[in-house]
């Protein structure tokens, strides 16, 4: 079963509360880090709600998803908790990573988030080799690869798809085109009309479909999981969708202008998804806007919790390195790099 | 040929076998006793490898787990990645370590960084296996040795076995680990045969070194192939040089204790390591060296490696750039 069954209007509710906690996380996010609070640097996946929460909610709780540098949407939508996420930000113990991760490299692998990625185009190979441990143990779990119409361009992309299509894995790559990559728009990077026109040259279904509507991607992802999982192999989605803000916090963004920004804007995932809510009757005015203060509660909370996080001890930075205890890294934690005395080769392995 | 040996006092079964069948033999007993162990790799399935090194594992184990890759480096290091940080614990091959260059990313960024940067909330064991060196009249894109970039790298585990034994019993801990460790072979010792111990279980350390060979005079610290031509050297040199030779075994973590000692016993050290003398092995071990041994010292330190070149293909060209036992004989000289 899926993890949110958004035919029911209870799932309506559960997705668009997560949709909502994404655009409040990202927003204080986006405050913190103009404030100087939060070192880095911050991508923000504000437009982009549609895309992560629908995919997410039609897969199932055990599938993995790999993401990209812009993963804060991507790891709610998975339902990871903002506190934790916060605190990563911010560089505090209490991250998902320790504070040695930050905003791009936000994990929890036990929740089947396995990774935010700083390097564009490196998550589909992961996800191909997630999907080959799935190939080849019990059950029939998925695995689902965010990457943006920027990793398109890339050769490694190209490659996991061809292996994960030749050994019919159980993966969805799902290309959230957000119009551009990095400060480039997209129909200067590709010579493509749609980027799943790509799924034809590995012979696997490729579609295209409206990101900015939550229904459409949720579709969508719940048809391949399903191919994936009977064991026909990949899919190929693009969502197109649009990024509201900049490439990274602080862009000025001489890329693009307030115009397109506003067409595309008029088109808001959440907004015209609250519409249609509306519209059918699932919610009301007062319900939705309650919707609103509780992700803007929750955000606060994490925020709080934040206050009270710790920042890591300086001998941290040897840890988390390897499994097995390393005896050059041994001795950097114990705060010096040279051995007293020297030619005993004393503590020096 | 099965035979009993005294290995200090406990009485082991051994076998003499190849690094090419101690190689082998250790992913069999791995793939034998870890149904989560698999392969994986250009050619290593049907075709056994292009070194022959996988040979029957296919027929033995079938396409699943020793699986043959399209030619796809990224790709597949990446995939090998992606099944280690979700149970599996695969052994990549790339055929020959210059290709690891088409990998760079996945090892770089994805393998040697996961594990730190999630915290140390996954583990990573993976395996690469790769062939090293020249010799072959393969011209400079299939001869590199390129262990350095990977023992320079944080995160990653590097081995480098000069014996049939150190072959298997670095493997099997390689492949048993839960960090990533890169195995380096020599395409050179392939069919350098010794006494490997049968017992499933025979494993060694990574991290230190082997005294292959005890000498008074001299140390020489060497890697793969030249592990060999410098137990040849300290035979033909025996009653006029006494010349301990160690075999380095691995890169990282390195085994300074061992080094230590023996320079504190001879006072002359040779590094000996078939890849580019700058910046590389020989500038690690001798620095491990000067900093906890530097008054064992009674010379200056030699260095025996490839001239900052690439390996060129024309035969006289190659043995050129390429050390040998007779390098390793010319730097013993040069201390005594």
């Amino acid at each position: 079963m899926a993890t949110i069954d958004i035919e029911t209007e209870a799932g309506q509710r559960e997705a668009l509360e997560r949709m909502l906690l994404i655009r409040e996380f990202d927003g204080a996010a986006g405050q913190r880090f103009a404030d100087g609070e939060i070192p880095g640097f911050v991508h923000l996946y504000i437009g982009e709600e549609a895309v992560g929460v629908g995919a997410c909610a039609a897969l199932e709780p055990d599938d993995y998803i790999t993401s990209t540098h812009r993963g804060h949407g991507h790891c709610i939508a998975k339902g990871l908790d903002p506190k934790r996420m916060m605190a990563e930000l911010y560089g505090k113990r209490e991250g998902y990573c320790n504070g040695k991760g930050g905003s791009m490299h936000i994990a929890d692998v036990d929740a089947g988030m396995l990774g935010a990625n700083g390097i564009v185009g490196a998550g589909p190979p992961l996800a191909t080799g997630a999907a080959l441990t799935a190939s080849m143990g019990d059950g029939d779990r998925v695995v689902l690869a965010f990457f943006g119409d920027g990793a398109v361009a890339q050769g490694q992309v190209h490659e996991a798809i061809n292996l994960a299509a030749t050994w019919s894995l159980p993966a969805v790559f799902l290309v959230e085109n957000n119009q551009f990559g990095e400060g480039t728009p997209v129909e200067k990077q590709h010579n493509l009309e749609d980027l799943s026109e790509t799924a034809e040259a590995y012979d696997i279904p490729g579609f295209t479909v409206d990101g900015m509507d939550i229904t459409a991607v949720y579709e969508a992802v719940g048809e391949a999981r399903e191919r994936a999982a009977d064991g026909d192999g990949p899919t190929l989605i693009e969502a197109n969708t649009y990024r509201f803000r900049g490439h990274f916090e602080g862009d000025q963004e001489p890329y693009r202008d307030d115009e397109e920004v506003d067409r595309w804007r008029d088109r808001g995932p959440i907004e015209t998804f609250e519409q249609r809510l509306l519209d059918a009757g699932v919610l009301t005015e007062d319900e939705i806007e309650e919707i609103h203060e509780e992700a803007r509660a929750e955000i606060e909370a994490a925020i709080e919790f934040v206050d009270e996080a710790t920042d890591p001890d300086p001998s941290e930075a040897y840890e988390d390195m390897y499994a097995v205890a390393v005896p050059e890294l041994q001795e950097f934690a114990g705060g010096s790099a040279r051995t007293d005395g020297g030619v005993d080769g004393g503590e020096r392995q | 040929m099965s035979t009993e040996s005294d290995t200090g006092g406990e009485v082991a079964n051994t076998e003499t076998m190849t690094v090419r069948e101690a190689i082998r033999e250790a992913m069999r007993e791995e793939l034998d006793r870890d149904e989560d162990v698999f392969l994986m790799g250009e050619d290593v399935g049907v075709f056994g490898g292009v070194f022959d090194v996988s040979g029957d594992l296919y027929e033995e184990f079938g396409e699943e787990r020793v699986r043959d890759t399209p030619i796809s480096e990224a790709g597949f290091m990446g995939a090998g990645v992606g099944a280690a940080a979700t149970g599996s614990r695969p052994i990549v091959e790339i055929m020959f370590a210059d290709f690891l260059g088409v990998s760079m990313e996945q090892v770089m960024n994805q393998m040697a960084k996961m594990r730190y940067m999630f915290g140390g909330k996954t583990e990573m064991p993976v395996t690469v296996r790769t062939t090293e060196g020249g010799g072959m009249g393969a011209a400079s894109q299939h001869s590199g040795t390129v262990h350095t970039w990977i023992a320079h790298f944080p995160g990653l585990l590097a081995v480098t076995p000069g014996t049939p034994a150190a072959a298997k019993g670095l493997l099997k801990s390689a492949i048993r680990s839960n960090d990533p460790v890169f195995f380096f072979e020599n395409k050179m010792i392939y069919e350098r045969s010794g006494e490997v111990p049968t017992d499933p279980d025979f494993t060694l350390p990574l991290g230190e070194a082997s005294v292959e060979r005890e000498g008074e005079d001299v140390t020489v610290v060497a890697t793969q192939r030249l592990v060999g031509e410098s137990l040849d050297v300290a035979d033909d040199l025996d009653g006029d040089v006494s010349v301990e030779v160690i075999d380095l075994r691995s890169l990282y973590p390195l085994d300074t204790d061992t080094l230590v000692e023996s320079v504190e016993k001879t006072g002359r050290l040779v590094v000996a390591d078939e890849s580019p003398l700058s910046y590389g092995t020989h500038a690690e071990v001798l620095t491990r060296v000067l900093e906890n041994g530097f008054f064992s010292l009674d010379a200056p330190p030699e260095r025996v490696g490839v001239p900052d070149t690439h390996v060129p293909f024309s035969p006289p060209l190659e043995q050129e750039v390429l050390p040998g036992g007779e390098d390793v004989r010319a730097a013993i000289e040069r201390l005594v």
